[in-house]
């Protein structure tokens, strides 16, 4: 049985991110989630290389590693060379793998992100289909993201895109022989097992927590209610 | 020898870019978005430039975004990327230009874990054969779209109708850009100017007549982090980073913002609405916004294509006071309008930030 640490350091992203951390806190300094949560990457660090497995387990199951935007932003000023970002991409991996992410609020979001981005991957080619995008779920979008999704078809036509049409061209529809091919990647790769992991997991906590599935994604994607 | 020096380390922030023959590939968010960019992105080069860009239907997306909200596994990705080269190796081509900063970052970071990790790369050969039957050159040449663009912004100066000078007072505007994480933060080597001399849209602007802002949060993230902006309850986020930034800038007083990525003018047109919806607070002058553009948008209207083919009515930021300051026309009642003149309606209006 490997350790936690021996699996993270299996991920080249770990391989690539992981140098000695002098814990000088420049990550921390610069990082955009720092600046809103109570977040420190130096921390994450720090913690991974002194390779207590105990803290590590802790960070796999916690809302911490849920917090980076994956901005990379540290990885620009580190005087070692460490990525902080990258580190916490592998953790994720793990924590997912594990089926840890489900005992943290932040975690259990990533059924939500499957079943939104993840669906429209492979439904239709894109990570974003902009007929699903719709105004209640992003108020942030203001009145004119109401009215571009309102007359969705005649607008895009009007900017000379093919919105879901044959060919190439601005939103073309994706052909299903290429949509096909996707979806092999996706299981010849992991891809699809990691979506099942998602789901197996998320389904498995509903339950513990006495949740329907529907219930389970709200209080993830809006905070209890 | 000072200007030789100083020449030779410039040197080291550049990056070559083909001059023509590229296969291009499309961005999603751009496309969702910004749908008008990447139309004007084409014709300006084919139809002003005579350049050779191919595209193909049969791409998908990279995998990017979900690959960062971390529910897409590297090895997926790499196998998606693969087929894309492969589609871009049947046509013929070497070049690559993607629409996409996340993508880009993606295809750098991918490309470099291959160099650093060549059992991967025979791993990813034969995970894509097995999946698709295909087989991939990795390209020559990766370009982000901004680079070609940065590549001919002298022969689309030459062209231009219009400079990026505010008419009432002959100085160039005051223009804040914004090049986007994935550019350059993680390989500064593979973006023009790396992390720390933002050069890409910096050149255009220069070019164009415009005068950049060097304020302190010009490198700070635009806040989108991905799970950060995309699930609800995370949102905060987005809106914090992205009022760093304003708040950072507002003492600049900049005329309008350019964008390399297709998300962070999203996020910097739509929270500037959220904070004077919430705040009332507006950041530009007498209660209106700093419009924000795309590297596309703002090529188009120096070149003097119609504000509403550019797709500038889907900003939620009104784009008409920059228009008049530059002095470029425009017709208020072909706003919303379809093809032909089709009424489309009109958007509600903002309760605090002035729309036009
Ligand atoms: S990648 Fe994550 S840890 Fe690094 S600066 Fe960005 S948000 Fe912070
Ligand atoms: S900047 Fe690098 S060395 Fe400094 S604390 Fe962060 S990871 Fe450690």
């Amino acid at each position: 049985m490997k350790t936690l640490y021996e699996q993270l350091a299996k991920d080249v992203r770990f391989q690539e991110g992981m140098n000695a951390c002098i814990n000088c806190g420049t990550c921390t300094a610069i990082c955009p989630a720092a600046e809103f949560y109570d977040y420190d990457p130096r921390r994450v660090v720090d913690l991974v290389q002194s390779k207590n497995e105990v803290e590590i387990e802790k960070l796999l199951r916690e809302d911490t590693i849920w917090l980076c935007g994956e901005c990379m932003s540290c990885v620009t000023r580190c005087p070692r060379k460490n990525a902080p970002g990258l580190i916490i991409m592998a953790m994720r991996s793990l924590s997912q793998d594990l089926g840890y992410f489900t005992d943290s609020e932040k975690g259990r979001q990533q059924l939500a992100l499957k079943r939104t981005i993840g669906k429209m991957i492979l439904d239709t080619g894109y990570c974003l289909y902009r007929r699903w995008v719709t105004p209640e779920a992003h108020p942030e979008g203001g009145p004119i993201w109401k009215w571009t999704f309102d007359n969705v078809d005649a607008l895009y036509e009007r900017l000379g895109c093919n919105l879901d049409g044959e060919g190439n061209g601005v939103l073309r529809k994706i052909p299903q022989e290429d949509l096909d091919e996707l979806k092999r990647i996706f299981e010849v790769t992991g891809g699809m097992d990691r979506y099942e992991k998602i789901e197996n997991y998320s389904a498995k906590k509903a339950e513990e927590m006495g949740l329907s599935m529907d219930e389970y994604i709200t209080q993830s994607v809006l905070g209890k209610q | 020898m000072r200007i030789e020096g100083k020449e030779q380390i410039w040197k080291e922030y550049q990056k070559e870019i083909p001059n023509d023959d590229f296969f291009y590939v499309r961005s999603c968010i751009r496309q969702n978005l910004f749908p008008a960019s990447e139309v004007i992105f084409l014709k300006i080069l084919r139809e002003e430039l005579s350049k050779t860009i191919y595209e193909t239907p049969h791409h998908t997306t990279c995998g990017g975004i979900g690959y960062h909200s971390d529910i897409v596994p590297i090895e997926t990705v790499m196998t998606i990327i693969a087929r894309q080269f492969a589609l871009m190796t049947e046509a013929g081509f070497e070049n690559y230009a993607c629409s996409c900063i996340t993508s880009f970052g993606l295809y750098s970071e991918i490309i470099e874990t291959w160099n650093h990790f060549p059992e991967l790369l025979e791993k990813t050969r034969k995970s894509l054969k097995e999946a698709t039957g295909r087989e991939f050159n990795i390209p020559k040449h990766l370009a982000h779209a901004s680079d070609v663009i940065y590549k001919v912004r002298n022969e689309i100066a030459e062209k231009a109708k219009y400079k990026l000078i505010n008419k009432h007072t002959g100085k160039p505007l005051k223009v804040v850009e914004h090049i986007g994480c994935h550019y350059s933060k993680m390989f500064p080597n593979k973006g023009i100017g790396g992390a720390e001399y933002p050069y890409v849209l910096t050149g255009m602007v220069e070019a164009w007549g415009g005068e950049i802002v060097d304020y302190p949060e010009r490198r700070h993230c635009c806040g989108f982090g991905f799970r950060q902006y995309l699930v609800q309850a995370n949102r905060g986020y987005s809106l914090a980073n992205t009022h760093k930034k304003f708040e950072s800038m507002e003492p600049f007083e900049p005329d309008m913002i350019i964008t390399n990525c297709p998300g962070c003018p999203f996020f910097l047109d739509r929270w500037q609405y959220v904070i004077a919806e919430t705040e009332g607070k507006c950041y530009g002058a007498k209660g209106q916004g700093i419009p924000v553009f795309t590297y596309e948008e703002v090529a188009g209207m120096v070149l003097g294509y119609d504000p509403w083919d550019l797709g500038l009515q889907v900003h939620q930021i009104a784009v008409e006071p920059l228009l008049d300051k530059i002095g470029i026309p425009y017709n208020p009642e072909t706003k919303y309008q379809g093809l032909n003149g089709k009424d489309l309606g009109k958007p509600e209006l903002p309760k605090n930030i002035c729309s036009c």
